[in-house]
């Protein structure tokens, strides 16, 4: 025990373990805020489809050779989320079918581009990377803990001031709508924010378990809580823990850091799952 | 006083009007139930006068320019919110968002009239219990308190006691009436129960098949489409 504990503090005193657990800590904290919202508004799969695009994105900016994929991932995918999100009202083909249609069209056109044209040696291995989160989150720059530090500012201020508004739009639409509140811009933001956290959090699990992140920690919470309030709060404890958790154990075990950590939140799940019906919440 | 006009207003959806030529006056203080048949438009003509569907023809004008469109309503019961987390503060309290203006957090005030409401509508006692776990009487009156949060003066009912039992119905319309009667709340009510309509309302406004029309009780209980009638 005492050894593993050495090792840990030895662990620390390198900058990129520093980074991880600096970038997974904030990355939790905005997935699991926002990841209520979207459970309760029924968007989860909006998350997980967005999560595809950033997929098929980042294939097509690693093929276009950008210095900073980020240039191409962040725009393409809130255009996405808005696009989906608008499409949800009024348009022809269904919203739960056109967002599985842009999902598995772009993990195919993702794949698709990348084996054509890349120039990597292991194009097998950049896609299981991609998909399910690889070693990349160790290899953070001290650039890429800034950008994220700021980004994770922004959408906790946000997520503090329009939190009233947020709750109402989200309980009850349509009465929000009647007593004046903006509820198209709300839906809006909650959209653009959504995007970029799956983008940042891309880095941590992969494209395929990002939406693990979102939902696992506010399902959990939603089994024990009994106020939105608490519900909130109970959901960024068990993301942060869960996700400290999984980044230390993935390092010590020498396990890939996304499923490490989705683990992390399956297993909180089923004690949050059994904790709710001891309760009898 | 004159709180809502809608002059000549026709609703519906493609293209289609299912409610034409539609006039009529809401006074403060009113009890005007919507009556009529199932698909005729009731709650169509609800969500236009708040502001959620646009009229095809005509105008609804409200004489408070202040509040504008600002209503409160209680929605037609729906299962969707039966998981929601969320206590009956917090329901109650998301009635103020739409007044909250450029403001993020509610005032010292919002939050007394919260509890008046709570009070007024005797839930106080449940105002830290999960939404979930009321009754259907209890989610209504949640319900209405959120609404009055959002507009002291008037509420929009839609079928306010369908699912609920015997008892609660009585309770749930005589709370109503006591809004109507002591707090001086003008009510709009949609509802199938023509016997409560002709015992709390004092305007009827019908939607259906024969042309609608806008009268008094007295003069919906005396006309052909109130249903002792057509029965006889």
């Amino acid at each position: 025990m005492a050894d593993m504990f050495a090792k840990i503090v030895d662990y620390f005193s390198y900058d990129f373990v520093r980074y991880a657990m600096i970038v997974g800590i904030l990355v939790s904290v905005c997935a699991a805020l926002f990841g209520v919202i979207l459970v309760l508004k029924r968007f989860s799969f909006i998350g997980d489809g967005l999560s595809h695009v950033a997929f098929g994105a980042m294939a097509i900016a690693a093929v276009a050779g950008v210095s900073d994929k980020m240039v191409i991932i962040m725009p393409v995918t809130i255009l996405t989320a808005i696009l989906l999100l608008g499409a949800g009202k009024n348009a022809k083909v269904k919203g739960e079918s056109s967002v599985a249609m842009v999902s598995v069209g772009a993990m195919a056109l993702g794949y698709l581009v990348m084996s054509a044209f890349s120039s990597s040696s292991n194009v097998a291995g950049d896609v299981c990377g991609s998909l399910f989160g690889s070693f990349s989150i160790l290899t953070l720059t001290k650039a890429d803990m800034i950008l994220c530090i700021s980004i994770s500012a922004i959408v906790l201020v946000f997520f503090v001031l329009a939190y009233n508004r947020m709750f109402a739009v989200t309980f009850d639409e349509d009465f929000s709508k009647a007593t004046g509140v903006r509820a198209a811009l709300n839906n809006l933001v909650i959209a653009v924010i959504t995007a970029v956290i799956i983008v940042l959090a891309q880095r941590l699990v992969g494209s395929l378990l990002v939406s693990a992140l979102l939902i696992f920690p506010a399902l959990s919470a939603m089994r024990v809580a009994r106020s939105f309030r608490s519900t909130v709060i109970v959901s960024v404890i068990i993301s942060v823990a869960c996700s400290s958790f999984g980044i230390l154990a993935s390092i010590l075990l020498s396990t890939p850091v996304g499923p490490t950590v989705v683990c992390a939140d399956i297993i909180a799940f089923g004690i949050c799952f059994a904790a709710g019906k001891i309760l009898k919440r | 006083m004159v709180q809502i006009k809608c002059n000549d207003v026709s609703l519906g959806y493609d293209g289609k009007n299912i409610v034409e030529h539609l006039d009529f006056e809401i006074e403060s203080g009113d009890f005007l139930c919507i009556v009529g048949d199932n698909g005729s438009g009731k709650t169509t003509l609800m969500k236009a006068l708040l502001g959620l569907k646009k009229v095809s023809s005509g105008s609804i004008d409200f004489a408070d320019r202040a509040t504008g469109r600002r209503l409160g309503y209680l929605p037609q019961q729906s299962e969707e919110r039966s998981e929601f987390p969320a206590t009956v503060e917090e329901v109650v309290l998301s009635g103020l968002v739409g007044s909250l203006g450029a403001k993020c957090f509610f005032s010292r005030s919002g939050r007394k009239t919260a509890r008046e409401n709570l009070y007024r509508l005797g839930i106080s006692d449940l105002a830290k219990k999960p939404f979930s776990k009321l009754s259907g009487g209890q989610r209504q009156r949640a319900l209405l308190a959120r609404a009055l949060c959002a507009v002291e003066d008037m509420i929009l009912l839609d079928e306010p006691v369908s699912g609920l039992d015997p008892a609660a119905t009585e309770d749930m319309y005589e709370l109503i009436c006591e809004l109507n009667k002591n707090h001086g709340v003008t009510v709009i009510m949609i509802t199938h129960d023509i016997d409560a309509a002709v015992r709390y309302a004092n305007k009827v406004l019908y939607i259906g098949k024969e042309p609608s029309f806008f009268t008094s009780v007295d003069e919906y209980v005396a006309s052909p489409v109130f249903p002792a009638r057509k029965e006889a």
